[in-house]
């Protein structure tokens, strides 16, 4: 078989090896929860039976690996559970599907994160690759200054700065919208006028990030020995950089791109909350305040998931334009 | 002096004027050369400490003593000039908050830390020394477990346990803890190999031994560089649930549910941007910390490593 493609199938077994034990970590956060928690959602005054009920329908009196077993089999047919709000004492059920609660902001989360990534890959990469090829100039140090304080920086700072900046008046004719309240019927224009300020909050901690890394990769590239010789048998500068530097460039660019994209989404959940936007992070986050687990456990399954695929994407992309493994010996 | 032989040695000459410097001596060099980044942030920190340890004793009022008048602006914005800072929602003084607020996040976030350095480094170092069947398993479980995003996993983990302040330590010190781990068993990897190390095994010193007298010393300065960084990443963390509403709980005073708290006026911040100040001042006290302990480590990684572009 030839190299890249049992080393591209191994990558993905583990993958795969380590979406199945993340779903296990998911799963069991269900069986540590402490005490009888059918009469903490139920209320005090619930009947035994109506507690009898839930219990039955939680599978609690199941054991644990036939649990797991239905429930993942359940999510991979698109059936994520029901939610715990909106359960009474007397028996009634209000409550409404995970999947229900979860599918409009699933796409508003991946709009926001999108929007972001369009601007925010470009712009770093050439800020990191021309800060690379200048290195140690005034631009350069610049940059890094730049971007070393807004790393520091928590999201919710950078936010407030610039509502103060651009919504509160300081600048004369700007005023942004401080509410990203988005929804479905919205134009596309409206809705981009509505997340522009989230997108550049996350925009300048995403380009910090990635420019920096960016920039440590090019110039690590750069010091390797056959560049060097390349330089010294006369080749010029755009060629030594677009025929020996990139091909061993691909696979630091990608992963930078993956890992803050895998990033963005994390940090997606504080610049919802700060903006009100109708995401899956606000989701989350209300879903834990209000211990509603099943919520919790579908919000944090697509996280993860998109992490470890985001990650894996990366890797693959590593070794398929990885130029040693491309022409084995 | 009269006794000594009259003979001349380079060797005694050289020895003469090479007087081995004390500690303090080459820590005041170091200083001495630290760029104005890495002064303005020891300063900060410095400050921020003394608020930490002193606070209560500067404080103008108690920590939760109630006011009168809630939500008033700043006294230079006209507000009543005996709260500096104006007061917050139900009427408590904000730089008495702030002054609090220092003391219980920074504190928390100390405490977590070290913690974390405690488990991922004690793991990292027997995991370096003992390459068996443990390493496999400590470090594939860290594979597993840093695949989850480490905010997502905390707010999980927070439903299941509720929002206390030991489970709030206990959760973020186990998640950073994989971090520590990964770096600590790194460096203490390429120690490890060395002969003198062997040569301590050798003369039947035990595992603690090993770890604490042969190589700690020796992975010293790039475990304290990541000191720092573990702190302030761990602080944004607990300041951003806090945030969220999910961290340290009322009537505890804290920065990231102060940040909270205050913007609940946000959205009117076009016809007053005042408004805006109650959010702005907790989370730039946040802000200018994470500043300061970047700027430090930064100098100290470039003192002890000659790092150039490694970050």
């Amino acid at each position: 078989m030839h190299p890249i493609l049992s080393t591209v199938l191994q990558r993905l077994g583990l993958g795969i090896l380590t979406l199945f034990l993340v779903s296990i970590i998911i799963f069991s956060s269900i069986a540590l929860l402490p005490g009888d928690f059918g009469e903490q959602v139920l209320g005090q005054s619930a009947l035994p039976e109506t507690v009898d009920a839930f219990r039955r329908e939680l599978g609690l009196d199941k054991p644990a690996w036939l649990r797991y077993l239905d429930w993942i089999g359940a999510i991979l047919q698109g059936d994520l559970g029901t939610s715990f709000s909106g359960r009474a004492s007397s028996g009634n059920d209000s409550s409404r599907t995970v999947w229900e609660l979860i599918s409009p902001r699933l796409s508003n989360t991946l709009f926001l994160a999108g929007v972001t990534a369009i601007i925010a890959v470009p712009l770093s990469l050439f800020l990191g690759i021309t800060a690379a090829l200048k290195r140690n100039s005034i631009y350069d140090r610049a940059v890094n200054a730049v971007t070393l304080t807004t790393i520091s920086f928590p999201e919710f700072f950078i936010a407030y700065m610039l509502i103060v900046l651009l919504a509160g008046g300081v600048i004369p004719g700007v005023a942004l919208p401080t509410l990203a309240n988005i929804t479905e019927s919205m134009p596309l224009g409206e809705r981009l006028f509505k997340i522009t300020l989230p997108v550049i909050t996350m925009t300048l901690v995403i380009v910090a990030y990635m420019m920096r890394m960016t920039r440590a990769a090019i110039i690590n590239l750069l010091a390797s020995p056959y560049i060097e010789m390349a330089q010294l048998k006369g080749a010029s500068k755009t060629r030594v950089i677009l025929k020996h530097a990139l091909p061993n460039a691909w696979a630091p660019i990608a992963t930078v791109i993956a890992f803050n994209l895998a990033y963005l989404v994390v940090g997606v959940v504080v610049v919802e909350v700060v903006f009100v936007y109708p995401g899956v992070g606000q989701l989350m986050v209300d879903s834990v305040s209000s211990r509603d687990i099943p919520v919790a456990q579908a919000c944090a399954l697509f996280f993860a998931a998109t992490y470890i695929i985001l990650n894996l994407l990366a890797d693959l992309i590593g070794i398929i334009t990885n130029p040693r493994l491309l022409h084995p010996r | 002096m009269s006794d000594a032989p009259q003979t001349y040695s380079a060797a005694a000459e050289v020895g003469q004027v090479l007087t081995r410097r004390g500690r303090l001596e080459r820590a005041k060099i170091a200083l001495r050369k630290a760029p104005i980044s890495a002064w303005f942030g020891m300063i900060v920190i410095a400050f921020y400490g003394l608020v930490a340890v002193f606070g209560p004793f500067f404080a103008p009022y108690g920590e939760a003593e109630v006011f009168a008048k809630a939500d008033e602006p700043w006294s230079v914005f006209g507000g009543n000039p005996a709260h500096f800072f104006g007061t917050d929602q139900i009427g408590r003084d904000v730089l008495t908050r702030l002054i609090y607020g220092a003391r219980n996040t920074i504190g928390i976030a100390l405490i977590t830390t070290a913690l974390s350095f405690t488990i991922g480094g004690s793991l990292g170092l027997i995991a370096a020394i003992n390459r068996s069947w443990l390493d496999q398993i400590l470090s594939r479980g860290v594979d597993v477990l840093m695949s989850i995003p480490s905010l997502i996993f905390a707010l999980m983990l927070l439903s299941i346990f509720g929002s206390s302040i030991p489970s709030l330590i206990l959760i973020i010190a186990v998640l950073d803890a994989t971090r520590v781990f990964r770096l600590t068993r790194s460096v203490a990897a390429n120690v490890v190999v060395m002969d003198y190390v062997e040569a301590a095994r050798l003369r039947g010193e035990g595992l603690g031994w090993v770890m604490r007298r042969e190589i700690l010393p020796n992975i010293t300065p790039p475990l304290v560089a990541e000191f720092g960084l573990r702190f302030s990443f761990v602080f944004l963390t607990i300041a951003s649930l806090s945030f969220l509403g999910l961290g340290i709980q009322p009537p505890t005073a804290d920065w990231g549910s102060m940040v909270r708290d205050g913007s609940r006026f946000i959205q009117f911040v076009a016809y007053d941007w005042t408004l805006a100040l109650p959010s702005l001042l907790p989370a730039g006290a946040v802000a200018l910390l994470t500043v300061a302990v970047n700027f430090v480590v930064d100098w100290f990684l470039h003192k002890t490593s000659g790092l150039r572009d490694e970050q």
